[in-house]
């Protein structure tokens, strides 16, 4: 079995008017199909009101289902005695940094999540300096969080997560509110613990270029999953994507124009590197 | 402006009383206010002046920074001496046109403002020498107890804790939107009271908005990980008494018996 496999899930936000009379049902999640393994690095994509955030509180059971089923680490989502083994198995890093930072000092921050989950004091602080070392932040340990840069934050967000030793961690949207050098430092981080300690990596954003990391890609859009593949299999197709509000990568897009204006190159070109090669080919 | 706000600031220093456990300070300060009230006469007087000058000179924190605290009761002192002076029957001393100043009164006057002055620096050697995380963690563990009678101790304790967090956090976006309200022609200074109040209405809305969406956030992170109230938790830091607290247990207790003997005695 899959790490996350997710068959026919749906849920529906339901609008009540004053009375809490039902006005309207939104589908958030429309259908969706999911199957990721452990140790992948997966990135979901999608415009706003895609679902995908939605998707996301659903891996943590933040949010339950309002039909179809969702399996995380072999256990039914469903199931109130699973809640909390799965959430201690799927870790959950927020978009804004500052509305995740419990604790004033960075340690005690990253000390939390363990201490909720009953970890002996030694072992606690054991977790605590590998887990800041994994995302480069150990020098910081006695700071407060207020000092912080944005991506700084974000980092010891994961290493909050990573305390925990979760098999899965899922980040939503976590460079959304991040300058571009804070946005790589995150990544980074990220794609170092996917590829280090084989941890599995969800990663919902709306940045293309994040997704190149990524192993295998999920395209949402009006709570469906509207494409899947690899990142260089959904980025050949920029006419469809583009259908679905989203850009692809500059370099993508401008290989994409000059094959379209009669230049041999291939489709689903990800790097500049990439593109230089393909030009060079020509002549 | 708002900036210079500062709640339960904290001094580092390198001392006796700041490694002392958060417990040991909480009761010496009950003590020590305890003594603040129930003192007569000048030798009591003497005492607790001697017991505050002891704690702030070893708590190492300078003085000038301790009587920066004062600033903020300035207007307190004044009217309770001033009532203490003024309304207190007994021995006229001077009378100024109705008002009598009487010996009573100028004593009691006197001795409300002194306790007021010590209260506010016996008790700031106590914030000033133990950081906020340290002082909740103190409560939380002293005030267990009151588990059995259904107080959530340790949900009180998170709140406090949480609270001190967000304080800089929410003071920041304060400053923010005051500054985005301005810049579309918002005005907070001029006008009397009541126009100033009214124009705080802008600046406050978006702020307690602002303020429920945070807290709904840091709900679902701490349930993402794994909180569920205080059953079960451990601690990175616990607490654990030092050969120094218990020694300060008994220094405190000695105080004690002594405030109680000459109170009786005297």
């Amino acid at each position: 079995m899959n790490f996350i496999e997710a068959r026919k899930l749906v849920h529906e936000y339901i609008r009540r008017d004053e009375e809490g009379n039902v006005e309207g049902i939104d589908t958030a999640l429309d259908g969706v199909d999911l199957d990721i393994k452990q140790g992948e690095f997966i990135a979901v994509l999608g415009h706003n009101g895609s679902g995908k955030s939605t998707l996301a509180k659903h891996l943590n059971v933040l949010l339950q289902s309002s039909g179809g089923t969702l399996w995380v680490d072999g256990k039914d989502t469903t199931d109130e005695a699973n809640v909390w083994d799965i959430r201690k198995n799927a870790g959950m890093v927020f978009q804004n940094p500052d509305n995740q930072i419990i604790a004033s000092v960075v340690e005690e921050d990253v000390a939390f999540g363990p201490e909720n989950i009953g970890i002996p004091t030694d072992e606690i602080w054991k977790r605590v300096e590998n887990s800041l070392k994994s995302v480069g932040m150990i020098q910081y340990r006695e700071h407060s969080p207020n000092k912080l840069s944005g991506g700084q934050k974000q980092r010891v967000a994961i290493a909050g997560v990573m305390a925990m030793e979760p098999k899965c961690i899922v980040l939503d949207e976590p460079t959304a509110m991040l300058d571009p050098n804070g946005r790589k430092e995150v990544l980074d981080a990220v794609e170092k613990l996917n590829k280090e300690k084989g941890v599995t990596v969800i990663l919902i954003t709306h940045y293309m270029e994040e997704v190149i990391r990524a192993d295998r890609v999920y395209v949402m859009d009006k709570g469906k999953v509207v494409m899947q593949g690899t990142p260089r299999s959904i980025f050949s197709q920029v006419d469809i994507l583009k259908s679905y509000r989203l850009d692809v990568p500059q370099i993508t897009l401008l290989a994409h124009e000059l094959r379209k204006s009669g230049m041999d190159i291939p489709e689903g070109i990800l790097t500049r590197q990439e593109l230089v090669d393909a030009l060079c080919r020509l002549y | 402006m708002i900036r210079d706000i500062t709640i339960g600031q904290y001094y580092p220093a390198d001392s006796v009383i700041h490694k002392l456990d958060p417990r040991v300070k909480l009761f010496g300060v009950v003590i020590y206010v305890i003594s603040l009230f129930t003192f007569r006469g000048i030798w009591g007087f003497l005492l607790v002046t001697l017991a505050l000058a002891a704690m702030i000179k070893i708590s190492k924190v300078p003085f000038r920074f301790m009587v920066k605290g004062l600033k903020a009761i300035v207007i307190i002192l004044i009217i309770t001496a001033m009532f203490n002076l003024f309304l207190t029957p007994g021995e006229t001393l001077v009378t100024i046109w109705k008002i009598k100043i009487t010996k009573e009164g100028l004593k009691s006057a006197v001795f409300m403002a002194i306790r007021l002055i010590y209260l506010i620096l016996g008790t700031s050697t106590l914030t000033l020498t133990t950081t906020p995380n340290q002082l909740t963690d103190g409560m939380e563990k002293a005030f267990r107890p009151l588990n059995h009678i259904h107080v959530p101790v340790h949900e009180v304790a998170m709140m406090i804790s949480i609270a001190l967090r967000f304080i800089p956090i929410l003071v920041e976006e304060t400053d923010k939107i005051m500054k985005a309200q301005i810049a579309r022609g918002a005005d907070f200074e001029s006008g009397n009271l009541i126009k100033k109040a009214k124009a705080m209405v802008p600046l406050l809305v978006p702020l307690f908005i602002s303020a429920f969406r945070r807290a709904n956030d840091l709900a679902l992170a701490m349930e993402a990980r794994c909180y569920n109230g205080g059953a079960g938790r451990t601690k990175m830091k616990p607490l654990k008494y030092q050969k120094a607290d218990h020694i300060s247990y008994l220094v405190i207790l000695g105080y004690l018996v002594i405030v109680i003997l000459m109170r009786v005695l005297l």
